[in-house]
């Protein structure tokens, strides 16, 4: 895998800049994706709320690439993501799972509502420029780096205490509860710290947009590519999410510019298949077959 | 007196939230289906009304002849084909809550999706009924009056049924414990098939009662959507008789509170609303504790 | 003799209702250290209720709960756990898609004395074996038979390193020869310093193993005592089969 990231580093060099621009749409959609994978992967606590966060990072971005440094004003989107993920966690992490589904499923609008107003009633305006000049290189090696670090930072706590109690939460809060988890704690902190690094990777983004307005940073379709990528890979493994993003970054690079809403119900249509026919994703039946193989082999060697 | 005219303003949407809210707390409380596309099927209901009056100069109310079986037909191809399966193969409700939002959001994308191919984004509205009338002296627009009364007059033949029929007695056996109601003979599946099919009814007839005095567009079944969860939560699930109360509540407040603090932040409001039940009481306003 | 031994739970008026329904009015008794405590009485006697507020699964109406002479009644599942006191449950729960040793793990990881996953597989290791399930430590939880989820159940408990056990009917469903192994190691657990509390319909196991019993009905108080004395009271017998039947 090293060699792998060594590789994409350098690929800027002799590539397009389509296909770099590709590249960062694919970087993008890896991070988010195993973000996401990350809380609601284990904890069986579907977050439908990505978009919000995404959007947090790009207006944080907007508004304070006038008055800071671009990459103070990326920390400072993380960490108002990772504010307002604890905020929603804190409200609606103690309930049962299906009132935190539906608290995310309406975030994304109630955001997207409420900055609305804001920018109108306050601010005068509607849409806001973004006035940096950072070269496409940069964004791609930026978000090669974060999509590296979540999947790495992923893997690392899956083998460590806090891993075990996420899986624990996600198979029965019951028992991770009375065998000394607190729960609440475990929850809210990892939902925060995903929400963090979807907000950074939204406003890494925006750098590449002239300008953005509300209906464009606030947009349902981020919450659910990411959730099909992290499904189709297979959410159990860390490098899951990351296989699952290819195909459908690939898929809305040929559809989503002509045919959006083709493009909508096609993903919906997939996303569909998925949850009736691979139920732990493409990479429990790469896994699957892996092992079969790998049986066949020692077989044949003992022989 | 203008705040009395936004109160009752609000006990007219209100009934109507209730009843949006009913076919969904129906969905949910008998075939244990949380159906994230069902203000899709609402939108249909509006769209259907919305063509009859402009394309056939219909009654819009007519539309419902259309709509309804639709509505129905689909609802119970998805339960029958979709949920069916999922249900049999969770071990719990929560595993299931988890496989019914993550199918239904994806059909959520799905008929949107048509319906923007279809219809584009672009606002739709008629005018029907829009004459002012008088009701205990505060001045309302007589297509809202009227689409109140419809949903009361649903929201009561619905009581009705699940009060004093046997097919009532089911539903409330099978809201209360599925495996006991089918251990004493009930055939739960097929009730809920129907139940959730007429949830996706009732949603497409509250759709063309709104779509009376409302606009919308091909992106409007979401707001409703989550309406009719945050009326459902706050009701408690499976609660009939709370629904329409609670889709009241929620009125009054969204009016009130969209004529004392800004109009356009309906859904922040809503949401106020909804986490406010959630942190003092998450079991439902109506639930005996 | 109860003034003379220490005591390690201490349960004061203990109330808890649902609705209309009182699932328990009004719970006294304490639980003396080292011993095996008999926690018995008809189904829905609110056996299983008094374990769940002891361990915050609800919250009580009103009483006490002193641990150790520390008021536990407010703290959450967890804390309790950290506290030194586990459980198992009625209905066995295993995390199903863990393995054996993990599900073994995660009480040494989480419980009164956190340790990191190395150090949790190392004793994880050494519960299956006193259990006897160190032959299945790579199964997911899953694929084990329900006598084998109840044995890793109880090492996981063990693995918090509790001073206090309440098992919820953990001798239920087994075979003779199965019940003799599972009252040895009830036994010998005991042996080691663990103050445990049964709740049991197993008479044969309440009559080897308890020093002393409280029998509930109807989420009541209505005998205490040894187990030969509480089982031969009339009340009880009327409380277990009805008044006709205990009278023949």
């Amino acid at each position: 895998m090293a060699l792998g990231a060594i590789i994409l580093a350098l690929l800027p060099m002799y590539a397009s800049n389509y296909v770099i621009s590709i590249f960062i749409v694919l970087f993008a959609n890896v991070a988010l994706a195993t973000a996401w994978a990350f809380f609601s992967g284990a904890t069986r606590y579907i977050s439908l709320a990505t978009a919000s966060f995404f959007g947090i990072g790009i207006y944080v971005l907007a508004i304070a690439h006038v008055y800071v440094p671009v990459p103070v004003a990326l920390a400072a989107a993380a960490i108002v993501g990772f504010l307002v993920a604890a905020v929603v966690g804190l409200s609606t992490l103690r309930l049962r799972g299906v009132y935190f589904v539906v608290f995310t499923f309406g975030l994304t609008e109630l955001i997207h509502q409420i900055i609305n107003w804001w920018e109108i009633n306050v601010n005068k305006t509607t849409s806001r420029y973004i006035f940096t000049d950072v070269p496409n290189v940069n964004i791609y090696e930026t978000l090669l780096v974060i999509a590296l670090i979540t999947i790495v930072g992923s893997w690392y706590v899956s083998k460590i205490r806090l891993g075990f109690a996420l899986r624990a939460i996600g198979e029965d809060e019951t028992v991770a509860r009375h065998s000394g988890i607190n729960t609440t704690r475990v929850k809210v902190l990892c939902f925060a710290l995903s929400a963090s690094v979807m907000s950074l990777v939204g406003a890494v983004l925006a750098l590449r947009y002239p300008y953005i307005d509300a209906s464009i940073a606030f947009n349902n379709s981020w919450s659910f590519q990411v959730l099909i990528a992290a499904l189709l890979g297979g959410a159990g493994r860390a490098w899951g999410p990351a296989v699952g993003a290819v195909p459908l970054v690939l898929l809305s690079d040929l559809l989503a510019g002509s045919f959006p809403h083709h493009f909508s119900i096609a993903l919906g249509l997939c996303f569909v298949v998925i949850v009736y026919f691979l139920p732990g994703g493409v990479t429990r039946l790469i896994l699957r077959l892996y092992h079969a193989w790998w049986a066949e082999q020692t077989k044949t060697r003992t022989h | 007196m203008i705040l009395f005219e936004v109160f009752i303003g609000g006990i007219l949407l209100g009934g109507m939230y209730g009843l949006i809210a009913l076919g969904l707390n129906l969905q949910y409380g008998v075939a244990r289906i949380l159906n994230l596309s069902y203000g899709e099927f609402f939108l249909g209901g509006a769209f259907t009304a919305f063509f009859t009056i402009m394309l056939w100069k219909l009654n819009p109310m007519l539309s419902v002849f259309i709509s309804i079986p639709i509505a129905f037909a689909m609802s119970w191809l998805i339960y029958q084909y979709m949920m069916i399966p999922l249900v049999r193969r969770s071990p719990d409700q929560d595993a299931l809550d988890a496989d019914v939002v993550l199918v239904t959001f994806g059909l959520f994308f799905v008929f949107q999706g048509l319906a923007l191919v279809n219809w584009s984004g672009d606002l739709r509205g008629y005018s029907f009924l829009s004459v002012p009338v008088n009701v205990l002296g505060a001045t309302v627009a007589l297509n809202r009056l009227v689409a109140f009364l419809g949903a009361c007059a649903l929201a009561a033949a619905i009581f009705l049924v699940l009060r004093y029929t046997r097919v009532g007695a089911a539903l409330r056996a099978i809201t209360i414990d599925p495996v006991a109601a089918g251990l004493v003979g009930i055939n739960v599946r097929r009730f809920s098939a129907l139940t959730f099919a007429a949830g996706g009814a009732l949603a497409a007839t509250s759709g063309m009662l709104v779509s009376t005095f409302i606009s919308f567009s091909a992106t409007s079944g979401v707001e409703y959507t989550l309406k009719a969860l945050i009326v459902v939560i706050m009701a408690g699930v499976g609660r009939v008789t709370g629904t329409l109360a609670a889709g009241i509540l929620l009125g009054v407040v969204e009016s009130l509170g969209g004529y004392l603090i800004d109009p356009s932040l309906t859904i922040a409001i809503n949401f106020g609303l909804f986490i406010l039940i959630l942190l003092v009481r998450p079991t439902g306003l109506f639930t005996r504790a | 003799m109860a003034g003379r031994e220490q005591i390690i739970l201490s349960i004061r008026g203990l109330r808890k209702a649902f609705g209309g329904l009182v699932a328990a009015r009004d719970i006294s008794f304490d639980i003396p250290r080292g011993r095996i405590f008999g926690l018995i009485g008809p189904n829905g006697s609110g056996k299983t209720t008094v374990l769940n507020l002891i361990t915050a699964e609800f919250a009580a109406d009103s009483g006490s709960v002193l641990f150790e002479g520390k008021e536990i009644l407010g703290l959450q599942s967890f804390q309790v756990c950290r506290s030194k006191i586990a459980r198992t449950f009625q209905l066995v729960r295993v995390l199903p898609h863990m393995t054996t040793r993990e599900n073994v793990m995660l009480g040494r990881m989480f419980g009164s004395e956190p340790a990191s996953p190395s150090h949790a597989t190392r004793e994880a290791d050494q519960l299956l074996e006193r259990v006897g399930m160190a032959g299945k430590a790579d199964m997911f939880a899953a694929q084990l038979t329900y006598i084998d989820q109840k044995r890793i159940e109880l090492a996981r408990a063990l693995a918090t390193k509790p001073e206090l056990l309440l098992l919820d009917e953990w001798l239920a469903g087994l075979n003779p020869t199965e019940l003799r192994i599972g009252i040895d190691l009830i036994s010998r657990i005991r042996g080691e310093g663990v103050t445990i509390v049964m709740i049991e319909h197993v008479m044969e196991a309440i009559r080897a193993l308890c020093d002393h019993c409280v029998v509930l009905n109807a989420g009541e108080k209505i005998a205490e005592g040894s187990p030969q004395s509480v089982l031969s009271d009339p009340e009880v017998m009327h409380a277990y089969l009805g008044v006709d039947d205990a009278a023949a």
